[in-house]
This record gives structure tokens, sequence and C-alpha cells, in this order.
């Protein structure tokens, strides 16, 4: 099935580039590897038939946040940051939190899908295309958190104004 | 032999991001890697919010998804100025190094 092989392959993208954004040392290479594994997410995106998603999670996530992020990197100078110790002193109270929160989240799982049955999904809608019922969704139902977002945008780019000004 | 992708499949690997992502908040002195990782919770969630919309075949799972991505993006360009900001005055950008309010 062409589909599950796409599914372990886009799978596999976005867990080594996050394994490999999370244990790198120049931040760089880090930043490449995020890029790698939010492409993989935007595959997954369009093997679950979310097309917009798929084109918003390149343009936005990849083309956008990721040249943010280079850019604070140039600006910051990180080189003496990659010559030190990369994780914390206190490793073993993060790895017993990151343990603990996966096995509840197995047990969740486990618990959800005797109950829950995930197995099989519901019958396929004729869609008449996923941006134009996307938008239908967006502009009815929820109009109102749609324009408080617009506030939001406008609060963040007002914040992030004021935090790089060199006076505030 | 492959099997059909389900949910399940779906939820699992979110899961394995959320943890990824969670290891990299807790663990990196770096306060850059730390928003990055921040961006991967950020998508695993918007994976798992994705394959329930299409489990349940509506299509509120991609709206909040788009919601989610707006707050990834007002909290990047926020969290990036606020990174500047403390470069500027401390020097440093290691989280472990910032430390004023500690007792």
């Amino acid at each position: 099935m062409l589909e599950t092989g796409f599914f372990y392959a886009f799978a596999a993208l976005t867990l080594i580039g996050a394994i490999l954004t999370v244990t790198l040392r120049n931040a760089i290479h880090c930043a490449i590897s995020l890029i790698g594994s939010l492409a993989g997410v935007a595959g997954l995106y369009l093997l679950q038939k979310a097309e917009f998603l798929f084109a918003v999670q390149i343009v936005l996530y990849i083309g956008g946040i990721m040249v943010l992020f280079l850019f604070v990197i140039m600006l910051v100078n990180l080189d003496a940051a990659a010559r030190e110790r990369q994780y914390h002193r206190h490793w073993l109270a993060a790895v017993i939190c990151t343990v603990g929160s996966g096995a509840l989240i197995t047990w969740f799982l486990r618990q959800g899908s005797g109950t829950m049955h995930l197995g099989q999904s519901a019958p396929e809608l004729p869609s008449a295309g996923n941006v134009e019922a996307l938008s239908d969704v967006l502009f009815k139902q929820y109009l109102v958190p749609f324009e408080l977002a617009s506030v939001l945008l406008l609060v963040a780019v007002v914040g992030s104004v004021i935090m790089a000004k060199k006076r505030i | 032999m492959l099997h059909p992708i389900t949910t399940e499949h779906y939820l699992v690997l979110s899961a394995a991001l959320l943890l990824i992502g969670t290891v990299g908040i807790l663990l990196r002195r770096n306060a850059v890697v730390v928003m990055m990782s921040l961006e991967l919770i950020l998508n695993a969630v918007n994976i798992n919010l994705v394959a329930f919309g299409k489990h349940l075949q509506q299509l509120n799972g991609q709206v909040f998804a788009i919601f989610i991505i707006t707050v990834a993006v007002a909290e990047a360009a926020v969290g990036l100025g606020i990174l500047i900001a403390v470069f500027r005055n401390k020097e440093t950008v290691l989280v472990d190094e910032i430390d004023l309010l500690k007792w």
C-alpha cells in the first residue's frame, strides 16, 4: 500500500529530524534538522487530506518561523554557547519527568484504544475541496475566534518590536 | 506485509514527537534550541488534532490546528524578541545562567 509507505517515510523524517534537533550541538544544525522535521509533519498533513494546512505549514513554519530562528541565531552570538556543555546538570530530573509522562501517555493510549475503537474511521464524506470546506467552517462557525486571532497577531507584532528595541 | 494506517498510528507518532520536544525543553541549555523544542511540541498537538478530525470526519480539528499555528507564530515572534533583549543585557542565551530571580 502506497499510503502506508508514505506514512512511515514521513514519520521517520519527522522523528529523526526532531531527535537531531534536540541532540545536535550547533544551533544552525538544529534549525536545519527542525526544517526537516516540519517538512515531515507537512507531508503527514497531506496524507490526511489537509491540503490547506500542508501549504500553511510550508509557507508559515518553514518559510516564516525558521527564517526568524535563523535571523536570531545570526544576531545572537552562539559560538561561545556551542563550545560549552549542552545539557543541564539536573538531567536526571528531566529524564524522570519525560519517562513519567511517556508512561502516562502510553497508559492512556492503551486505555483509550480499548474503549474508543480507533481502528476504523467514519465513512468519508464527499467533499468539495479542503480549502472551500475549511473556509466555510472558519468564517461561519469560528468567526469570533478568527477575529480575535488577528488581535493576538497585532499584540505580538507590537510586543516583538518593543522587545527588540534598543531602549524600552 | 504493511498494515493500513489508522488513527492510532498518528497518535503514537504524535506522542513520540511530544516526548522528544519535552526532552529538548527540559534538557537543553541553549534558549534558542528550547524554543525549537516548543515548536516540536506544538506540531505534535497539531498532528493529533488533524488525525482526530479525519477520524471523526469533521473539519473542526483542522480549524483548531490553524489557531494553534497562529499562536505559535505569535509566541515565536515575541519569544525571540525577548531572547534578543536578554542577550543584549546578559550576553548569554544559556537558560541556567539567566538566574536573576532564583534564590
